[in-house]
């Protein structure tokens, strides 16, 4: 099995969808000839030429609506946005248009959104943001987040054959931090939690690039047996894992690397504090980023972004309770 | 490229003879009457209290949609705009369930999900427009875009309003269009009111002479003459089909009515609406082709016996099951690509 890096591991999902499949098509700014601003899509148009792996004018809104047009006639575009920041100026798109359309008429958009998203590398409030929970909020959309090269993979395979619009958020901060066996040639990734690792005495349940900085907080916590469930699938949400982790731990840390308010994280305390109370032996605790854009300034945006110092004494305070 | 600017009606009429027969003339009329008496029932039901949450008809404007979908062919993909019923009915919808989309009920296109014209039956290749427009020519450009890029000889129709053309999806849609050379055909339908807004605060230069900066064609059509419409949406469609890329059609047309059930129109004045009366797409059709000797009053009493029986079942058509509101948010299947429509014009058989 090869080692790859989670942006190694996008790039070779891409690849083997445009071989596989004639109806998948890359749309996006600056991705074609130059390979996309992270690289992600270099060297594709050798291989698959400008009509598949197309330039598109600078048109956040546009990709996204003229990829739901090529969807309902057969194709499966995987449109990107340079940053996710900007699919605040394709959000009508794909929460009106593309969110709806399968509820209204009965029509599926299968269509990708690959959102490079997440800070923590001085890009300010414009190219810094985890917007996942705007399309959580939205009928409609799926929206997945891998925290591993092999489920960057799988779960951009998966996306790509899901009937519906699915944004897939992948975190920027991990493109070459992470490394991992990934398996060859097309796999599916279920939309389910995976257990990161497993413990009895607290779980943390964090996605994306959260999930790094909860293994590293709690990998020698005092002796304590700290489990990580790393939840893959925001939409769905995978409720059981959920439930099953505080139902076995009790004790509950939930990470966002998101604004605070009504972020992911908040809709699983909801789902605990609804469904899994009876098995709490304390509060609910939350670290996420408090509701302010993302500075630019690095010691600024240190402050700001949940790191492993405040996970870990998140996690102590939880356990002496 | 130069933006052709065709005078309003400008041998459109003769020009359009040529490629209708006698049977595809009266098919427009009877799309356009048939728009007319269902909205006006659709209306009366409303009144009735049987059309919840508001009505907007396109009394006035039946030639735009009728004239422009029936130059389409089966395999060409449509996102139609709430006041083109009759591009609904060329593609094959059927009245009754029309009339059970706008009342709510379970045999309408949408089983209740959206109401009044918000609705496009996938089966018949069309994809129902949603509020925020002109959302749909970015759809449509995107269609194009597929059909493009396989190499297919088709084509996507929109339409939206003169107000539509203030918001930046037409600037990327046009934009889209004339850069990547698609095959769409873009109907702005100008009916000089954007609800209560006229045109003279929406734009400073008329939006046809747009297409020409955006690289394309541009013509202004009388959007009350429906055999112009057709000769202008059946010459985009060659146009497009040949790869010549995109053409803008102007409709110039008039909305008689207000924005919606709600509203009087105090803000348009009468004389306005009188000038615009004299032009009524319909009349106009019936007076064409009562001078060749069709019978023209056997045929609105055929549409009016479809309509009451279209109004007698959709009456009697169940409201939808409450327990489902929940269902079909997400596709469980396949996904399926949008089916063929129906083509009616003669030109395709």
């Amino acid at each position: 099995m090869p080692t790859l890096t989670y942006l190694q591991a996008i790039s070779a999902a891409l690849r083997d969808e445009l071989r596989a499949d004639q109806r998948v098509l890359l749309m996006g700014e600056d991705i074609g000839v130059f390979g996309g601003a992270f690289k992600v899509t270099d060297g594709f148009v050798e291989e698959f030429g400008t009509d598949r792996v197309m330039d598109t004018p600078l048109a956040e809104s546009g990709i996204i609506g003229t990829a739901i047009g090529a969807a309902v006639v057969g194709m499966r575009p995987v449109c990107e946005m340079q940053f996710s920041d900007f699919i605040s100026c394709g959000f009508d798109q794909l929460v009106n248009v593309a969110g709806k359309m399968h509820y209204r008429q009965g029509l599926a958009v299968p269509i990708t959104v690959r959102l490079p998203s997440g800070g923590g590398f001085s890009g300010g409030p414009f190219h810094s943001q985890n917007p996942e929970a705007w399309f959580m909020h939205s009928p409609g959309i799926k929206v997945v987040a891998p925290s591993t090269a092999e489920d960057a993979k799988g779960l951009l395979h998966s996306a790509i054959h899901d009937p519906n619009p699915v944004c897939y958020m992948e975190h920027k901060h991990l493109y070459r931090r992470v490394k991992g066996e990934v398996p060859s040639g097309v796999f599916e990734t279920p939309f389910t939690a995976r257990v990161a690792r497993p413990g009895s005495d607290l779980v943390v349940i964090a996605y994306g690039a959260m999930v790094s900085v909860a293994l590293e907080a709690t990998e020698d916590l005092d002796g304590a047996a700290v489990e990580v469930l790393d939840l893959r699938s925001l939409v769905p949400l995978d409720e059981e894992a959920i439930l099953d982790a505080v139902q076995r731990c009790s004790k509950v840390v939930i990470v966002d690397e998101a604004n605070a308010t009504c972020a992911a994280g908040a809709q699983v305390a909801a789902l605990i504090a609804e469904k899994g109370f009876e098995s709490l032996d304390g509060p609910v605790v939350r670290v996420a980023t408090p509701d302010v854009p993302i500075p630019f300034s690095p010691p600024l945006e240190q402050a700001v972004l949940p790191g492993v110092d405040r996970v870990r004494e998140a996690c102590r305070e939880l356990l002496a309770y | 490229m130069a933006t052709h600017m065709a005078e309003p009606a400008a041998g459109g009429a003769d020009a359009a003879v040529e490629h209708l027969t006698a049977e595809d003339r009266v098919w427009l009329l009877r799309a356009m009457l048939m728009m007319r008496g269902l909205e006006e029932r659709a209306m009366s039901l409303y009144r009735q209290g049987r059309v919840p949450g508001s009505f907007y008809d396109g009394y006035g404007q039946e030639a735009v949609s009728a004239g422009a979908a029936f130059a389409m062919g089966p395999q060409d993909r449509l996102c139609i705009l709430h006041r083109d019923l009759a591009a609904h009915l060329i593609r094959g919808v059927t009245p009754s369930r029309i009339l059970s989309q706008y009342m709510g009920r379970a045999a309408g296109i949408t089983a209740g999900r959206d109401g009044n014209v918000h609705f496009g039956d996938r089966n018949l290749g069309c994809v129902g427009m949603v509020s925020m427009l002109p959302d749909m020519m970015l759809v449509a450009a995107g269609m194009a875009m597929a059909f493009k890029l396989r190499g297919e000889r088709r084509c996507a129709m929109t339409w939206f309003g003169d107000g539509s053309t203030s918001r930046g999806d037409f600037h990327e849609a046009m934009n889209w269009a004339g850069v990547q050379k698609l095959p769409v055909v873009f109907v702005l339908e100008n009916n000089q009111y954007a609800y209560s807004t006229p045109v003279d605060k929406q734009y400073a230069v008329d939006p046809v002479e747009r297409a020409a900066a955006y690289g394309f064609v541009g013509v202004t059509v009388d959007g009350n003459d429906v055999e112009a419409m057709f000769d202008a949406a059946r010459a985009a469609r060659e146009r497009a089909l040949a790869g010549d890329g995109p053409t803008l059609i102007e409709a110039v047309t008039m909305r008689m009515h207000g924005h919606a059930a709600h509203d009087d129109m105090k803000y348009v004045p009468k004389e306005q609406v009188e000038e615009w009366r004299k032009r009524d797409p319909i009349e106009r059709q019936e007076e064409r082709l009562r001078a060749v000797g069709v019978d023209i009053d056997a045929l609105r009493a055929s549409v009016k016996a479809e309509i009451d029986a279209a109004a007698e079942e959709a009456l009697a058509g169940p409201m939808p099951d409450p327990g489902t509101a929940t269902d079909g948010v997400f596709c469980t299947g396949e996904a399926e690509p949008l089916g063929d429509g129906q083509a009616p014009w003669s030109g395709f058989h």
